[in-house]
């Protein structure tokens, strides 16, 4: 208490004692940084780092096109640089980018000190880190991937690509697509339950909203890629058929699956930018944003309307006109939301006073460009349109139209507002002027031209063109844009380095915004508030000017340092109201040990030592095991003040703690994996050639009910173990029975009853199925086996129930794929038997 | 089309230049009328007609752009890394060539597009749409040429590195010609 006492008030003490709890160590103890600031922006910079990467060789293609007589680069480096161009801004820039921006802000703005899951931040960029680099050395070595960004099969299969180039592809852009889900997780649970007191859904700052549906699509939308990249995969590497037409499999399902992540995608990447112009634009109108609800409203449609169109990027491949025009119209739909924030921002500038500042020039560079990207994508969505323009130049401009506009010129717009926030200091503006409009003039003349080359017939991804096309005035016109948009971007980085050098200090919220972020000290402490506010007012409406100093001074919640807890508030979800103090772990170096084993299983893929892979797999789940061993100590009391007299329970003890959402999260993600994986199997049947396969003998129903009624036993022993201490002895041990008998089973009917997996996609489809339910008894017995060690060591049951709820969740959703599994090689079976189509 | 966006394109940054420059622009609209005009009044009518109007427009597309569409010839067109082989299922013992696609003037040809290997695309742009050639399908386009001439044909789907040499060429023949043609008579230059 006396310690209270001296840092009653007393900013500078509280800021010192605070900053030793949450400050990253120097030297080593970098790579043991958990904390958002410095996870934020290692992403943001290692992101501007494959950027420059991406833009190096965009420029080469660029350099190639210019003439037809150019012989700057062959067929095969050529089809490695488009490729890699893609994949690097898609996967290594634009999306990390703006999960380090999110990841950076989201904290500031929802008014608390960190994210929910602070090692899992740190985990993602690991493993983004590591994928990254396991492409670009690729790159370098002259391996990279060669088949285009969307890696269409069979030119990426075994036959047509047998180097390890695909494989470079399909395990890096795996591995860094963990970085993306665990953001996802991490990003939604932040946002539903660490928030300021008081901050109610609909207080929240536009900027949480945007997240909010953002996070929620990545969870949905990249589960299919990743259970695509792993079917291509296990076909490369074990000679599975899924895509293999002689044998029952489909090219056409590799493609469904790429682009039902592919177009929730471009909304992916286009919200937090959307999001981040509905924060900056209201401010420097100098009036609140228009139409709140209408904007919310919007993008939750856009987010249920994006799953609905992936088909728009396959019209050419021969589905019916009349399901084409189902998706067509869906496509159409879609700019009726975009429409709606396009002119929400409108009302807002023109009810306020518009500043005419730098980033509200790149604000009108997004307009500009970005309206023209989205009239083009109205082209292409219509049918007649899109088979001609399809896959030519037009749809190379269109959808640099649509990511440059929807992204660049919204994220620099971004950086030059939000750049004093990260450094303390503003800029001096002589070059920004300048910068934008080589951006800007450059782009489009970059690709406002290759409208035309697209519509005068030249396709993409072509290293050479005959003189006599009549294609070459145009390309040259667009590489000599191109080297003006580069010098641009190069202006802006020197900005951004003068500014550094050289900005003007500046005292509290220099754009005198409404939102939380400014009422902290610039640049912003490891712990970003020194005691947490409560929000009686929408969070972007709020004074930062008057709260700053208020909580610097410790006059908010938690303005009490207690025995070098990281502490911050869990809320209720819709409320706001506080309900638990969520214990966050320390700084450690788990994370990154945990990421370099998972990074040596995708190098042991990667280089075909398949034998060596398990031993990988176990360190991993070695690494997680030890993450809960590491949890922060607790308090004895069910009631910890937080501060204004108010109590609370610690998270372990509260209803709804921020871990067993993120478990449910999880599994909603694996759930989209099944389903996405039994559909395209259904798919297959339906669509492939070669079906029904000759001999497709169905394992013995015996040992499937055996099988699936053993992974019942994991939900009913976890039903039982919640009773008491000794019963959960008994639920957790027949859990741990019921989990290893389900999987000694489940893996004898892959390896000994089913026929040869790679005769016939459908033997390979039931095999991948029930490999993953193995996969989940594995994992349900390793919850188990944790639970029994945690009742044989310790009898506190009250601290034990989340991890006893946690396994549940585990223990009931493989109980129900295990169920759903036999139904379907039964469902399967008969279908077959039946006649197949 | 082209029109129409660029109709919208001077709306929307007219709208924006004047709300950032003119200081008493657009104040007396309330912001939910502005929402409602611009986000829905607007956009629905334009999109609706659009996709109503591509839908017919596909249609008859796919009919081979005529109304009526009698005497249909059937060429098949199979894609390899790097050429395409056309061929005329409905003469038995007709000819066989490579990169060269030998049609009649005036006729509606029913494309088959089928693969060997990778995915290739058949596209001949001043004909009409493409069409891919997916391994283990057999996907169709109709074209026509109503003049005989020559037109340039090229693949439009990524398939290795001949993609940018896998080029063909369509020769539209007039109907005595395309006779003389599937009998063997048309001698080659």
């Amino acid at each position: 208490m006396t310690e209270n006492q001296t840092l009653h008030h007393n900013p500078i003490a509280l800021h010192k004692a605070l900053d030793r709890i949450w400050g990253t160590k120097p030297g080593w103890g970098r790579l043991a940084a958990v904390n958002h600031n410095v996870i934020g922006v290692r992403f943001m910079l290692t992101a501007l780092v494959f950027f420059a990467i991406g833009g190096v060789l965009a420029m080469l293609i660029r350099t190639q096109l210019a003439s037809s007589q150019s012989v700057f680069m062959d067929a095969e480096t050529y089809g490695q640089v488009f490729t890699m161009h893609g994949t690097i801004m898609m996967f290594l820039f634009a999306i990390p980018f703006f999960e380090g921006m999110a990841i950076y802000l989201l904290p500031k703005l929802l008014g608390t000190r960190d994210l929910a899951f602070p090692r899992l931040g740190a985990y993602g960029y690991w493993c983004y880190l590591f994928g990254g680099m396991i492409l670009i050395g690729a790159l370098l070595a002259g391996v990279a991937p060669n088949s285009g960004w969307f890696m269409y099969t069979p030119l990426s299969s075994s036959v047509y690509a047998p180097g390890i180039n695909s494989d470079v592809w399909l395990l890096g852009i795996t591995f860094v697509e963990i970085s993306a889900l665990s953001a996802a997780v991490e990003i939604i649970v932040t946002i539903m339950k660490i928030r300021a007191p008081g901050m109610s859904l609909d207080r929240m700052p536009i900027f949480a909203w945007y997240m909010l549906v953002v996070a929620t699509m990545m969870l949905i939308g990249f589960p299919p890629l990743i259970l695509g990249s792993i079917l291509l995969e296990v076909e490369r590497a074990f000679d599975l058929p899924f895509f293999d037409p002689t044998r029952g499999g489909d090219p056409l399902l590799w493609q469904h699956l790429f682009w039902l992540f592919g177009h929730p995608e471009v909304y992916i990447i286009f919200l937090p930018a959307a999001g981040a112009i509905s924060t900056i634009l209201p401010v420097l109108a100098g009036t609140p944003l228009a139409g709140y609800r209408m904007i919310v409203s919007a993008i939750v449609s856009m987010a249920f309307l994006s799953f609905g169109l992936w088909v728009h990027h396959m019209y050419t491949v021969g589905i019916p006109h009349v399901a084409l025009s189902f998706f067509s119209a869906a496509s159409a739909l879609v700019a009726i939301p975009t429409a709606i924030q396009i002119f929400a921002w409108l009302a807002t500038l023109a009810h306020g006073r518009a500043r005419f500042s730098i980033p509200m020039l790149h604000i009108f560079g997004f307009f500009f460009v970005f309206v023209i990207g989205g009239l083009t994508g109205v082209m292409l969505a219509m049918v007649p349109f899109d088979w001609q323009a399809h896959d030519t130049h037009f749809v190379v401009a269109h959808l640099h139209y649509v990511l440059v506009g929807g992204f660049i010129f919204p994220m620099l717009a971004t950086a030059y507002y939000w750049v004093p926030h990260l450094t303390g200091k503003q800029p001096v503006q002589h070059l920004s002027h300048a910068a934008f409009w080589m951006i800007f003039i450059g782009f489009n003349v970059t690709f406002f031209f290759m409208h035309l080359t697209g519509l005068r017939g030249m396709p993409r991804r072509i290293f050479e063109y005959p003189a006599e096309f009549g294609w070459e005035v145009l390309n040259f016109v667009s590489s000599m844009g191109s080297f003006v948009m580069a010098m641009g971007f190069a202006l802006v980085a020197l900005d951004f380095i003068l500014l550094f050098k050289f900005g003007r200090a500046f005292r509290r919220n220099p754009w005198k915004a409404g939102t939380l972020e400014w009422a902290m000290p610039t640049p912003p402490p490891s712990y970003n508030f020194a005691s947490i506010p409560r929000v009686d007012n929408r969070a972007d409406l709020l004074d930062p000017d008057v709260i700053g100093p208020h909580l610097a001074a410790g006059r908010g919640y938690l303005g009490m340092p207690r025995d070098d807890r990281m502490e911050v508030l869990g809320v209720n979800s819709v409320t706001g109201e506080p309900e638990q103090l969520v214990l966050l772990p320390r700084q450690t170096f788990l994370p990154f040990w945990t990421a370099v084993a998972t990074g040596s299983f995708f190098l042991l893929m990667l280089f075909k030592f398949y034998w060596a892979t398990p031993v990988a797999l176990a360190a991993v789940i070695v690494c997680f095991c030890l993450w809960s061993r590491s949890s922060p100590s607790s308090f004895d009391d069910d009631a910890v003040p937080i501060g204004h007299g108010e109590t609370v329970p610690v998270h372990i003890r509260a209803e709804s703690p921020p871990s067993y959402l993120a478990m449910v999260l999880t599994l909603v993600a694996d759930a989209t994996l099944y389903i996405s994986l039994l559909f395209g199997c259904l798919f297959l049947w339906i669509s492939a050639p070669n079906w029904p396969p000759a001999n497709l003998q169905s394992p013995s129903l015996w040992l499937l009910i055996l099988a699936a009624t053993s992974m019942s036993l994991g939900s009913l022993g976890s039903r039982i173990s919640k009773k008491s201490a000794h019963m959960s002895l008994l639920g957790n041990g027949l859990a741990f029975a019921g989990h290893l008998i389900s999987t000694g089973s489940f893996i004898s009917i892959a390896f000994y009853s089913l026929p040869s997996a790679s005769g016939h996609a459908a033997t390979a489809s039931l095999f991948v199925i029930v490999c993953y339910i193995s996969l989940h008894g594995v994992v349900g017995s390793i919850f188990a086996a944790h639970a029994l060690w945690r009742a044989l060591r310790d009898h506190d049951m009250s601290v034990r129930v989340l991890d006893l709820k946690i396994g549940a969740l585990w223990h009931d959703y493989s109980a129900a794929s295990a169920f759903a599994a036999v139904g379907f090689c039964l469902l399967l079976d008969s279908l077959v038997r039946d006649g197949g189509v | 089309m082209l029109w129409g966006s660029f109709a919208l394109f001077t709306l929307v940054l007219g709208l924006f230049l004047a709300a950032v420059l003119a200081p008493r622009f657009g104040r007396g609209v309330s912001q939910a009328r502005w929402i409602i005009l611009g986000g829905l009044i607007l956009p629905v009518p334009v999109l609706a007609g659009l996709t109503f109007y591509a839908f017919a427009q596909g249609e008859f597309l796919l009919k081979g752009a005529v109304s009526e569409a009698n005497e249909v010839l059937e060429v098949r067109a199979i894609g390899r890394m790097w050429q395409w082989q056309f061929s005329y299922p409905s003469v038995s013992g007709g000819p066989v060539h490579t990169d060269i696609l030998h049609i009649p003037a005036g006729r509606t040809i029913e494309i088959i597009a089928e693969s060997e290997d990778v995915i290739h695309s058949f596209w001949v742009p001043r004909l009409g749409g493409k069409i891919d050639a997916v391994p283990g399908h057999s996907s169709r386009l109709r074209i026509r040429a109503d003049q005989p001439g020559r037109y340039g044909g090229i693949c439009s789907e990524y398939c290795g590195t001949g993609h940018a040499g896998m080029q063909f060429e369509v020769r539209a023949l007039g109907q005595d010609d395309f006779r003389d043609f599937l009998t063997g008579g048309l001698r080659h230059d």
